[in-house]
């Protein structure tokens, strides 16, 4: 996953997973067309089209373990959020789906404007801002290696069936 | 020397952690209709079946009506997915709790109620509350739609070991102080995310002192502080809470069990990588005045200053000002419900303050019990009827308006006092304004029609 976009930003702490999509549009059975609400009661957080990178405050994705939180963002064409830290759940269901949770530092977070040009590399955990400084960022080594060669958690556990069985006759 | 935390989590290696994260044993994983369809569509892309229906439970909670226990003429993609639930269930072997089963309710209340919330156990549930189920000693997060399909095909899950971080109360609580206002104060002193990456376990002795259900309260509220799961070292009251119920061990399994259970506590001298320590002998009752949990002061308290430009934003949200007292705000509805203070315990310390009272002309209250069989006890106790008397509405079990899905919501620009977990914008209704407190902040509010002190109110000297 190499790619380069011009960030668009949504510059507050804390922004809850009910934010992102709030819970009226959870009623769904599928995933399709759910970026529609992205944001759909914070007209403050609404942002153009176009971009693969969307910069948010700390502690993103706190709150909620909707999974349609990730969906909304990355039907709206997302591909990573930017931040300097995220909730737990929220970074999981990230990894889970290909939506890249970048964490950065303080430093570099203060130079991330709307327009900015951002080059991200999954493969050497590099994050370049035009005309400044490239930064690595980390991310779960396992999830780092499921996204880059296309690998399926789930088809990772099942390999394990084994070992799950053996557990199970401990019982 | 391991904690709570470490023995129930060395108990349930499958593979242990490496390059890869550990694959971990699920004991129980509860399901309901919001969080579920996804992950039945893709079992059925991969051509995968349940591993263990017998450990699976579904319930329906978040979005059905709590107006009657019927679908007809109810929100039609609501009905849809609660029939999608049903259908799958049905397709896959799960037991389901549904509209008509007297075991409906709130995911997190009918758990613990049933039995089938266990110490030692690992829970799952696609359900950020699911934390709740910590108050007995077992290890239960909430997880996304994917990883339910994970868990619903290897009963496993793939998981990163998260830090111990001890959460110490000391002290004795004042009367008309609850589980609530402790937790509240808890994460007014972290942050929301205060407890990232960590499961909190709760210690001390104000938390031995709590009863099971004011234990769940704790627990249920540890997402809010940022850790994905909170625990309590199952005790005496653990054991005589779960005595008998439905899915405990009986006969000789009862006592192997209790042996086992009595294991769990931390050994002395256990490491944890974080710790905080709160003295709840001079805590007054919590209530939120901003837009996340975090944002709490003590009732008689003023709202703060704002640091930054959120907070200034949380109270343009909120219509407050800064230095302006919370009591005798006004206040158009109040909740009590939600898987944080639905339970028979909650239900009856608001009924004893409204005793006698009626429910402020300006005030919509609402009172949801948690599960069918909360709504059974409390109305064999006469509660319905004083809810009733005082002016109240008197629902069926549900999530209702601590999420809003189902048509119980706070109308733009009013103000709830609500019992529930979150202040989030929109949480309770577009534009709703919503303040977090206990049942009893709650009562009391209502009959004031204002943010109101119960202990003010009789029985508290």
């Amino acid at each position: 996953m190499k790619f380069s976009s011009r960030v668009v930003c949504v510059p507050r702490d804390n922004i809850d997973t009910d934010q992102i999509i709030p819970a009226r549009f959870l009623k769904v059975t599928d995933k399709v067309g759910i970026g529609e609400h992205l944001f759909e009661d914070r007209p403050d957080f609404r942002v153009g089209k176009g971009s693969d990178i969307l910069v948010a405050g700390d502690n993103f994705g706190c709150g909620s373990s909707r999974e349609h939180a990730v969906w909304a963002l990355m039907d709206f064409g997302f591909k990573a959020v930017i931040s300097t830290g995220f909730a737990d759940i929220f970074r999981q269901n990230a990894l889970k789906n290909g939506l890249l949770p970048i964490a950065v530092n303080r430093e570099t977070h203060a130079l991330l404007r709307p327009g900015t040009l951002v080059s991200i590399d999954l493969a050497s955990q590099s994050l370049s801002l035009e005309s400044g400084p490239t930064v690595t960022f980390p991310i779960d080594s396992f999830s780092k290696t499921c996204l880059l060669e296309n690998l399926d958690e789930l088809g990772y556990i099942l390999k394990h069936e084994e070992a799950i069985s053996a557990f199970e006759s401990r019982d | 020397m391991k904690t709570l935390y470490d023995k129930i989590w060395d108990a349930h290696i499958v593979v242990p952690e490496t390059d890869a994260p550990a694959i971990l044993y699920i004991d129980l994983h509860l399901i309901h209709e919001v969080t579920t369809p996804q992950a039945f569509t893709e079992l059925r892309r991969r051509g995968l079946r349940i591993r263990r229906p017998d450990r699976t439970f579904a319930t329906m909670d978040h979005s059905i009506p709590t107006t009657s226990r019927s679908l007809a003429g109810f929100d039609e993609m609501a009905a849809k997915q609660v029939r999608q639930l049903e259908a799958n269930c049905k397709e896959f072997g799960v037991p389901l709790f549904d509209l008509d089963s007297p075991r409906q309710g709130i995911v997190h209340v009918i758990g613990p109620e049933l039995g089938l919330t266990q110490p030692g156990r690992t829970m799952v549930c696609g359900d950020s509350h699911t934390s709740t189920h910590g108050a007995f000693g077992a290890l239960a997060h909430g997880i996304g739609t994917t990883e339910v399909g994970m868990v619903l095909a290897t009963q496993c899950l793939l998981v990163r070991k998260s830090k111990n971080f001890v959460v110490n109360f000391d002290g004795h609580l004042q009367p008309g102080v609850t589980a609530k206002d402790m937790t509240l104060a808890l994460i007014g002193k972290i942050g929301t995310g205060g407890g990232t990456g960590g499961v909190f376990e709760f210690t001390g002795s104000a938390v031995r002192a709590l009863d099971m259900e004011a234990r769940m309260t704790i627990c249920n509220m540890s997402i809010e502080g940022g850790a994905r799961a909170g625990l309590i070292a199952p005790d005496d009251t653990t054991f005589q809470y779960l005595a008998g119920r439905e899915f405990s061990p009986k006969g000789s399994a009862w006592d192997e069990a209790l042996a086992r259970w009595k294991q769990l506590p931390a050994d002395e001298g256990a490491h944890y990588d974080r710790s905080v320590s709160l003295d709840v002998s001079n805590l007054e009752p919590m209530i939120t005045y901003g837009t996340n949990p975090g944002m709490s002061i003590p009732l008689t308290g003023l709202v703060p200053a704002p640091q930054n430009a959120a907070d200034q934003a949380a109270l343009e949200y909120m219509a407050l000002v800064p230095g302006q007292p919370l009591l005798g705000h006004p206040v158009d509805v109040v909740f009590i419900g939600s898987c944080t203070n639905s339970r028979l315990s909650d239900l009856r310390s608001a009924a004893r303050l409204l005793r006698g009272f009626k429910v402020n002309p300006s005030v919509r209250m609402l009172v949801v019990p948690g599960s069918f069989e909360v709504k059974r006890q409390a109305e064999a106790e006469g509660l319905d009827r004083i809810f009733k008397e005082a002016g109240a509405e008197w629902r069926e079990a549900g999530c209702s308006m601590c999420i809003a899905m189902n048509g119980d919501v706070v109308p733009a620009g009013k103000t709830s006092v609500s019992t529930s977990n979150r202040n989030f914008e929109g949480r309770q209704g577009k534009g709703a304004r919503t303040l977090l407190a206990s049942p009893l902040t709650a009562a009391a509010s209502a009959v004031e029609g204002r943010v109101a002190d119960p202990r003010r109110f009789g029985g508290f000297s």
